[in-house]
């Protein structure tokens, strides 16, 4: 079951220029490559999620650089991109009373969709998408997508 | 066991210590109006004559002397003695006017050691010890204060001054430092620099004390240090006009002892000028009993305290001042409401999630006044989670509004955007053009 878990780097950032910029500089530098981005941005500031090809390296890095940042756990759902993907799996979840924290998607180079999920009860929700036969993408697999 | 410096003066009975303090009083009365044209003059103005003043009850007949007077008599014109027999001049930043010059006579600069020497031996500090003092040396009291009371004290001086922080953190490790001399603003950052260096001051240092002042600090950040250092941390206090850096609180943490045979100290209503019952808050009215250079009568230094004179488990029956609320300087007036940085600290330092590091910005827009703090959230306390961090900034405010009885805006900023200090820490940036 661990090994569907994957490890999404999360940080604080103020809403100013320059911090996107200054993770940027501070990945190429450790040679960290980003696969999934996202902001959630709440006024004066937002919160960055990234999946990252290293998560460990990119916490430390950006720990180093002096930003608020943790890692979370969060899933990795692979969809056929067509419509109804998404649907199927917030009912999957919905029917088991797992709430979803947040989501983002994007579309791979496989011509698969990947949502990005955090849920309330991480190990429920890989059981239940496993028991309906949903793909749940590997961190060893996160090179490749 | 209780150890002290001078036994017989630190344990005197309270109404033998009184008598002396009236001895010293009328002393002193004589010696300002023989010594000084500005004290004859005031206290002429005010129709009192030396003979008047007998016991301390005749304290209130005298005139207040205030920080003002410093600077209109700007250098010297209140020293009581000729500049030849002074040994040394520290003079205060001017950061709110004109800087102020304080003189010492050899004697002078012995009382201001002794005094801290009994303070270092209070909290079990002395031979043995190795003090760094990180206040700056300097036009500033703090740094040779500490450096001479300390020596007095028979402890190892390690005179690292401010700044430097590295090297200051390799050096309390190679030499063994047991002391640490600073503001607590600056060993706050000291210790996020050692997190980075990897060096742990609980684990890897001998450090066990601390000696924090300069600057209004409260009991919940107290905790904090305690806790995430490992050592014991002290208050102290004293200004440049009455010397410098002089007393500190005694092992037992409950108030600062005030020398009783060098300071005759009151608590006044501020507004009023009268004399306040003993437990009861005002402002700190200081009195000099022992200087020669420039004695203080009446003095208002603006502190905002409570007087406590009860005796203290350690056995020391002079006065204790319990911990400064703040100066009256420091107090903002926020649409009509009284509010002290240190109440804020005092709030943000109950909450957890929230760190050491905080500014009060204080702006005024279309005629009203608008209170903001800004605030660190700590590494353990982040959620990737929006909603929680918008609860924080929510649970933040509310605790403040039921403490201040004022809207404030709480904002989360990055950690290390809040300026970090070497000295004095500034916590207030107040905008208003008034």
């Amino acid at each position: 079951m661990e090994d569907k878990i994957i490890k999404q780097i999360s940080l604080f950032a103020e809403n100013k220029p320059g911090r996107l910029a200054n993770i940027a500089a501070n990945f190429r530098k450790a040679d960290i490559n980003i696969r999934a981005f996202t902001i959630a941005e709440a006024g004066d500031f937002g919160i960055i999620r990234m999946v990252v090809d290293k998560p460990d390296a990119a916490h430390e890095v950006l720990h180093d650089a002096g930003f608020t940042v943790s890692e979370t756990n969060v899933l990795g759902v692979e969809m056929d991109d067509v419509p109804g993907g998404l649907g199927m799996i917030a009912n999957v979840l919905s029917e088991k009373s797992i709430n979803i924290d947040y989501a983002y998607a994007f579309v791979t180079k496989t011509e698969k969709a990947l949502l990005i999920l955090r849920v309330n009860d991480i190990e429920a929700a890989i059981k239940v998408l496993q028991d309906a036969s949903i793909k749940l993408i590997e961190m060893a697999n996160i090179q490749e997508i | 066991m209780t150890e002290y410096w001078n036994p017989l003066i630190e344990r005197m009975p309270v109404d033998e210590l009184e008598k002396m303090q009236e001895r010293k009083l009328r002393n002193l009365i004589d010696y300002v109006y023989t010594h000084s044209d500005f004290y004859k003059k005031i206290f002429d103005d005010a129709d009192v004559n030396p003979q008047d003043i007998q016991t301390l009850d005749d304290l209130r007949k005298l005139p207040f002397t205030y920080k003002s007077d410093l600077r209109d008599t700007y250098p010297t014109g209140m020293f009581c003695v000729p500049n030849e027999q002074l040994v040394r001049f520290h003079v205060s930043s001017g950061t709110t006017g004109k800087p102020t010059v304080v003189g010492y006579t050899r004697n002078d600069i012995h009382e201001w050691s002794t005094s801290l020497a009994r303070a270092l031996t209070s909290i079990g500090v002395g031979r043995g010890d190795v003090i760094q003092v990180s206040y700056g040396y300097g036009l500033f009291t703090g740094g040779l204060g500490l450096h001479y009371g300390a020596e007095e004290a028979g402890v190892t001086v390690l005179p690292t001054s401010s700044g430097n922080t590295e090297k200051q953190l390799d050096l309390m490790k190679d030499l063994n430092t047991s002391v640490m001399a600073c503001t607590p603003s600056y060993f706050l950052f000291m210790n996020e620099v050692a997190n980075q260096m990897g060096v742990s001051i609980k684990n890897d240092t001998k450090l066990r004390v601390g000696i924090f002042g300069a600057e209004p600090w409260t009991e919940e950040m107290r905790g904090r240090i305690e806790e995430a250092t490992g050592i014991k941390a002290y208050d102290v206090y004293g200004t440049s006009e009455l010397s410098g850096p002089l007393c500190t609180e005694c092992q037992y943490q409950d108030g600062i002892h005030i020398w009783a045979d060098q300071f005759l100290i009151e608590v006044i209503d501020p507004e009023t000028g009268e004399q306040l019952a003993e437990g009861e808050q005002g402002e700190l009215v200081i009195t000099t009993l022992a200087k020669e250079a420039l004695p203080l009568i009446r003095y208002r230094i603006g502190d905002i305290t409570v007087i406590n004179k009860e005796p203290c488990k350690c056995g020391r029956t002079h006065p204790r001042i319990m911990r400064i609320l703040g100066r009256a300087d420091d107090m903002l007036i926020v649409r009509g409401i009284n509010v002290f940085p240190g109440q804020v600290e005092s709030v943000l330092m109950k909450i957890p999630e929230v760190g050491e590091h905080f500014m009060i910005i204080v702006d005024r827009v279309n005629e009203l006044d608008i209170m903001k703090v800004q605030i660190e959230i700590t590494d353990e306390a982040f959620s990737d989670k929006v909603n929680d961090i918008i609860s924080l900034e929510k649970k933040v405010e509310s605790a403040l509004k039921n403490v201040l009885n004022l809207a404030v805006k709480v904002e989360l900023v990055e950690k290390g955007t809040i300026p970090r200090s070497m000295g004095k820490a500034k916590k207030v940036m107040d905008n208003r053009k008034l």
